[in-house]
């Protein structure tokens, strides 16, 4: 039931907030969307807190820490299934956390329609934390969808209109097409599974357990995986499905950029994590090669990317099509280490992206402008952001210390083993990924201040509380992962078994 | 007293915390007491604990360790400290030279608005530095070894307002950086081959899993020296350290010339296993470091910026350190570390007390007859430069003697050879920066400093104060007789036995040595001194406008990678700047639109088009079914 409710306090939240500011004020709907991400992100830590997520899985079936499940339609075998285990249970975190700083950063920033505005916000998020904690294909499809709408208005409604650009309208569209059309190819492939397993075992079912049972030809399973891997390729997002990225981050508002690059994009690596290779071991091993030189593609392509923009939002969306590269390669290489980076690389790069977009939004925000032509010099000019932005810079380009390093060196030690070539690649990656964080510092921060410039108003209390936190997290992942590799060792371990067996088929195929 | 060993990074890092939490609300002299108090507390430990370790049995060794960094199967990294021979001797390099040049950077930026940043960057590099020479594994090294990379990085481009201040930083980032993802690299070829990253096991597990000259070894080994030969700013990778110049001096003085650009030599020493199993990488070493010991020679001879001489005289003494190494002679090469730091800590700290003299003039064809007008400078300078030539009984000449006999006696003559030239050439540059600087008529033309914030071209007078003085008198003491200390090294690093018959030849090498030292000595005051006339004439000859045209621009490494790296690199990013595969991607609504115009366009409204089309239908269809 704890589940259903994770999923239930946001929208009630949001229809709060919404309903809330025509009754009450402008300033309800922001206290009350606050309040109910503290709420949620209470409820995850807490069951962080007191569940056992070391249950070893048993004959390659995940273990669940928490599970909940009532009948949907009976009739085509849904239900209303959510489990968690160690996995599910770090995305939810990260989403709630990120969901707090969501709603901070757009305190002053949201001055229109601020009830619906924080509708749309929760309820991206509470459709989120169902795709995290869906285990029944049909609803997991459903949540992956409903989550779309609001994030589609928080970019049309409130985006901003970059000079130059193509408008938010357009970018929320070229979002919303490219998501939900992929999403469509997603569900041709759900329904192509189902309909197999029905052809086995004469049992229709969404249900994800029964599902993962399922044996195929080996042409009908590479042709199903292609269906999802599709669809998260385009989340995550993979060259040359990512063109929506750039678009969709300069035009969102601050909220809406962290939403997207700190929670979005993690729920196509999840995605893969729990369906693409748990239920299409062997061909996601075939597939592999491919999956990861379009890793090596991403590292390569958003690094060379990040340094012709002039657009500092911009900038770090191709980064972080940059560092989901490395998301890829480490999903696709399937070892203990490699899994395990993926996860720390996950986090470690929703909160470093997520803390840049805001200070992005707080630099919009003084000077009107996310030109990088124009800014310059802006280190005298604050006191505290800027050395705020070089610690996520740093972050960025893998400072060890910090949560990416951590994620990308266990990424790549552990694809060293299946690809040296890829590996090193990638590794290639760690240079350019020098190269775009300090020309971001060096346009934005170093050289001389404009002659009149005059010193702008620094980070207030809350702004600095946020980054704070953040920065925390940064270094408590950087210096002791293991709380979070504790958490999410066994599910882990569970893909590992399953692909590891299907990897060793492959080797042996050709 | 071992059990408090963290404590010697602690007090740097908590330095570092709260200067840069505080910020401009801590006050000059705060932020001086703070940096420099937080380095002579680690300082201060370092002594305690070295008595106590130079108290106990030869070979003994403390491991401390913090906590496990992270943990995912066989892949478990600690952060342990590791104290033995070695670390020992760099934690006292690092903490002792580090205080006094700490104490001397109290006094040199004095009056900078940015006072408390610039020890916060300072103390973040004693920390990253200490993390780099006692982390037990290859991946806490790699911390400290990043970290250092980033304090340096901030500190060269620390007047930011400058652009090009913040090029040169960039560049030494990105260019170390290179070097840190080859590291990286072999660092999984390690893990991979040996299952560990924990330096002792890993050097003991070696011998056993790789067979001598294999392939992986030497791909470990290499990667490596890849790591080595950026960070110590060796041949290929050695070009940034030059423009690491625009940082402060007393940067200069601590990261790229006493510590942080040895890091090289003691990672090469530290995994000294690893090289000796293969043959080729050991020998890449020596070669790497005796080509760049001639090339950055030659360069320094045609530089004029006071601080770009010593940079390349680094480079070169560098080069001694990488070429002991791949001789053998590990012990001596660490030994020239020791020594080397206290002299070059000593020149830079000079110059620095020299550029501030002059009003922040570098090029030393402005400076002239300093000697009289800064007597003390001038004095601590000449000490410094006796160590850098290996003058006879000053720090510099045992370390470097060591090297040249070791190299001979076990057999590597071109590396002989090769020191030998360069004995030559460092004193020729040296004691032609002296002559230059320091002697003769002064050339200052004062009314270049009209604009200079620091006296409006003002008399040169000696520079004084206790935060001047002491440190510079200190490093001279250091510089003169730091070589009579015996460091105790043994248990750590080999020290292969010498022939007899190459123990007669060593009082004629040294006695080689010091000669061509003296003769480079002689030729600088014949040419830059006596006859500035007949150096002139034969930079001015054809050949020698050549030479001097290519030494001066360090044989062109810079155009070179320029043409290699950094074009193609901006061209990729100009072809792609419209990120082509979205321009790809946007053909499909363009063809949507385009049918759908097509289409649109059919309906007409007009019933005589319809029925025309229809007709046509009709024939195509019908002729399709007849035909096929």
């Amino acid at each position: 039931m704890i589940l259903l409710w994770l999923i239930l306090i946001p929208f009630i939240g949001g229809l709060l907030a919404w309903q809330g500011e025509r009754w009450v004020g402008r300033g309800f709907p922001r206290w009350v969307a606050l309040a109910t991400m503290l709420l949620s992100l209470g409820i995850s830590v807490w069951l962080w807190c007191v569940g056992d997520f070391s249950l070893q899985s048993v004959g390659g079936m995940p273990h669940w820490t928490v599970e909940y499940q009532v009948p949907w339609i009976p009739r085509f075998g849904i239900s209303l299934h959510l489990a968690m285990d160690g996995l599910g249970l770090l995305m939810v975190v990260l989403t709630n956390f990120l969901g707090v700083v969501a709603v901070t950063c757009s305190w002053r920033e949201i001055e229109r329609n601020v009830g619906f505005f924080h509708l749309n916000l929760l309820w991206n998020l509470g459709g989120v934390v169902g795709i995290f904690l869906a285990i029944d294909l049909f609803l997991f499809f459903f949540f992956w969808e409903m989550m779309l709408v609001p994030m589609y208005f928080l970019i049309a409604l409130w985006g901003h209109n970059a000079p130059g650009g193509k408008g938010r309208v357009y970018a929320a569209n070229k979002f919303f097409i490219f998501t939900q059309a992929s999403g469509l190819v997603m569900l041709l492939a759900i329904l192509g599974l189902v309909v197999v397993h029905y052809q086995q075992t004469g049992v229709i079912t969404f249900d994800y357990m029964d599902l993962l049972k399922t044996q195929m030809a080996p042409q009908v399973e590479m042709l199903l995986m292609l269906g999802f891997f599709v669809a998260f390729a385009v989340k995550m997002p993979t060259v040359p499905l990512h063109s929506w990225l750039p678009d969709a981050h300069s035009q969102a508002p601050t909220a809406g950029s962290v939403d997207l690059a700190g929670i979005l994009l993690k729920t196509a690596a999840y995605g893969v994590l729990r369906f693409g290779l748990p239920i299409f071991p062997n061909a996601s091993a075939q597939f592999a090669p491919v999956a990861m030189w379009l890793g090596v593609a991403g590292i390569l392509y958003g690094a060379f990317m990040c340094f012709s923009q002039t657009d500092i939002k911009r900038l770090i969306a191709y980064s972080s099509v940059s560092h989901m590269g490395f998301v890829l390669i480490g999903l696709y290489a399937g070892t203990p280490q490699a899994l395990q980076g993926v996860v720390v690389q996950m986090i470690a790069h929703g909160l470093s992206a997520g803390a840049l977009f805001v200070l992005c939004g707080e630099i919009y925000e003084r000077l009107h402008t996310r030109d990088m032509r124009q800014m310059g010099g802006l280190w005298s000019r604050f006191p505290y952001l800027p050395p705020i932005a070089m610690f996520f810079a740093m972050a960025a380009l893998g400072m060890p210390g910090l949560g990416n390093f951590v994620g990308e060196f266990l990424i790549l030690v552990g694809s060293w083993s299946v690809a040296p070539l890829i590996t090193v690649l990638a590794a290639s990656g760690l240079v350019l990924s020098a190269v775009y964080s300090l020309i971001l510092v060096q346009r934005a921060f170093h050289g001389p201040s404009p002659k009149d410039a005059e010193p702008l108003k620094d980070l207030g209390k809350r702004e600095l509380c946020m980054m704070g936190v953040l920065m925390v997290l940064l270094l408590a992942l950087g210096l002791y992962p293991q709380t979070v590799l504790d958490t999410s060792a066994s599910a882990m371990d569970q893909v590992h078994s399953i692909y590891s067996a299907a990897q060793a088929l492959a080797g042996e195929a050709p | 007293m071992f059990e408090f060993l963290f404590l010697v990074f602690t007090f740097p890092l908590l330095g570092f915390l709260t200067l840069a939490i505080g910020r401009q609300r801590i006050s000059e002299n705060a932020a001086a007491y703070i940096g420099v108090g937080s380095v002579g507390l680690s300082a201060l430990l370092t002594a305690i604990i070295g008595w106590q370790f130079y108290h106990q049995p030869a070979g003994f060794s403390y491991t401390q360790e913090l906590w496990t960094w992270m943990s995912v199967g066989d892949f478990s990294p600690r952060f342990a400290l590791r104290l033995d021979q070695l670390s020992m001797l760099m934690m006292c390099v690092i903490c002792g030279v580090g205080f006094f040049i700490h104490l001397f950077a109290s006094w040199y930026m004095r009056g900078d608005e940015a006072y408390p940043r610039f020890f916060a960057y300072m103390n973040l590099f004693v920390t990253a530095m200490l993390f780099l020479v006692l982390g037990d594994n290859l991946l806490f090294l790699y911390f400290g070894w990043e970290g250092v990379g980033l304090a340096s990085y901030l500190l060269i481009g620390f007047w930011y307002q400058d652009a090009a201040n913040g090029a040169a930083a960039r560049k030494s980032f990105i260019i170390t950086r290179v070097g840190d993802t080859f590291m990286a690299i072999g660092l999984f070829i390690i893990f991979h081959g040996l299952g560990t990253l924990n330096i002792q096991d890993a050097m003991s597990l070696a011998p056993q899993k790789w067979a001598e000259g294999g392939t992986m070894v030497t791909a470990a080994a290499l990667l490596l020296l890849g790591g080595a030969v950026g960070k110590s700013a060796q041949l290929p990778l050695q070009t940034w350290l030059p423009d690491a110049m625009a940082g402060p001096t007393p940067v200069s003085a601590l990261i790229h010339a006493a510590t942080m650009v040895t890091a090289g030599v003691y990672l090469i020493a530290r995994t000294h296993v690893l090289f000796e199993l293969s043959p080729f990488a050991l020998d890449t070493v020596g070669w790497i470091g005796g080509i760049t010991l001639l090339l950055a020679g030659f360069t320094a001879l045609t530089q004029t910026d006071i601080k770009k001489i010593l940079a390349y005289s680094t480079m070169s003494q560098i080069g001694y350190m990488f070429l002991a190494l791949g001789a053998g002679a590990y012990q001596p090469a660490v030994f020239h570390l020791m020594t080397h730091a206290f002299f070059k800590a000593l020149l830079f700290l000079s110059a620095g007390s020299v550029i501030l003299a002059c009003h922040h003039e570098q090029d030393i064809f402005k400076m002239g007859g300093l000697r009289k007008k800064i007597p003390f400078t001038f004095w601590v300078f000449l000490i410094g430069s006796l160590g850098l030539v290996a003058f006879p009984l000053t720090s510099g000449f045992f370390s470097k003697d060591k090297i040249l006999f070791e190299a001979w006696a076990y057999g590597h003559h071109a590396f002989y050879w090769m020191g030998l030239g360069g004995a030559f050439l460092t004193g020729l540059y040296t004691f032609r920066l002296i002559f230059i600087a320091f002697f003769g008529e002064s050339r200052a033309t004062h009314d270049a400093h009209a604009h200079d914030d620091h006296g409006h071209g003002g008399e040169i007078t000696q520079p004084k104060g206790g935060d001047h003085t002491l440190p510079l008198a200190v490093l001279a003491v250091a510089a003169l007789f730091g070589g009579w200390i015996h460091i105790p090294l043994d248990a750590v690093l080999p020290q292969p036995a010498i022939s007899e018959a190459a123990e007669h030849v060593e009082y004629s090498m040294m006695a080689a040595s010091v000669g061509v030292s003296f003769l480079g000595i002689f030729l600088a005051w014949f040419f830059f001194l006596k006859n500035p006339a007949l150096a002139a004439g034969i930079k001015q000859s054809a050949i020698g406008q050549l030479l001097f045209r290519w030494w001066r621009a360090a044989f062109g490494f810079d155009w070179l990678y320029d043409l290699l790296f950094v074009k193609p690199y901006l061209f990729i990013v100009r072809l792609i700047r419209r990120d082509v595969a979205d321009q790809a991607i946007g053909l499909l609504p363009r063809l949507t639109l385009a049918f759908n115009s097509l289409f649109s366009n059919t309906q007409t409204g007009q019933l005589r088009w319809y029925a025309g089309m229809t007709a046509a239908g009709a024939v195509v269809v019908i002729a399709a079914v007849i035909l096929i």
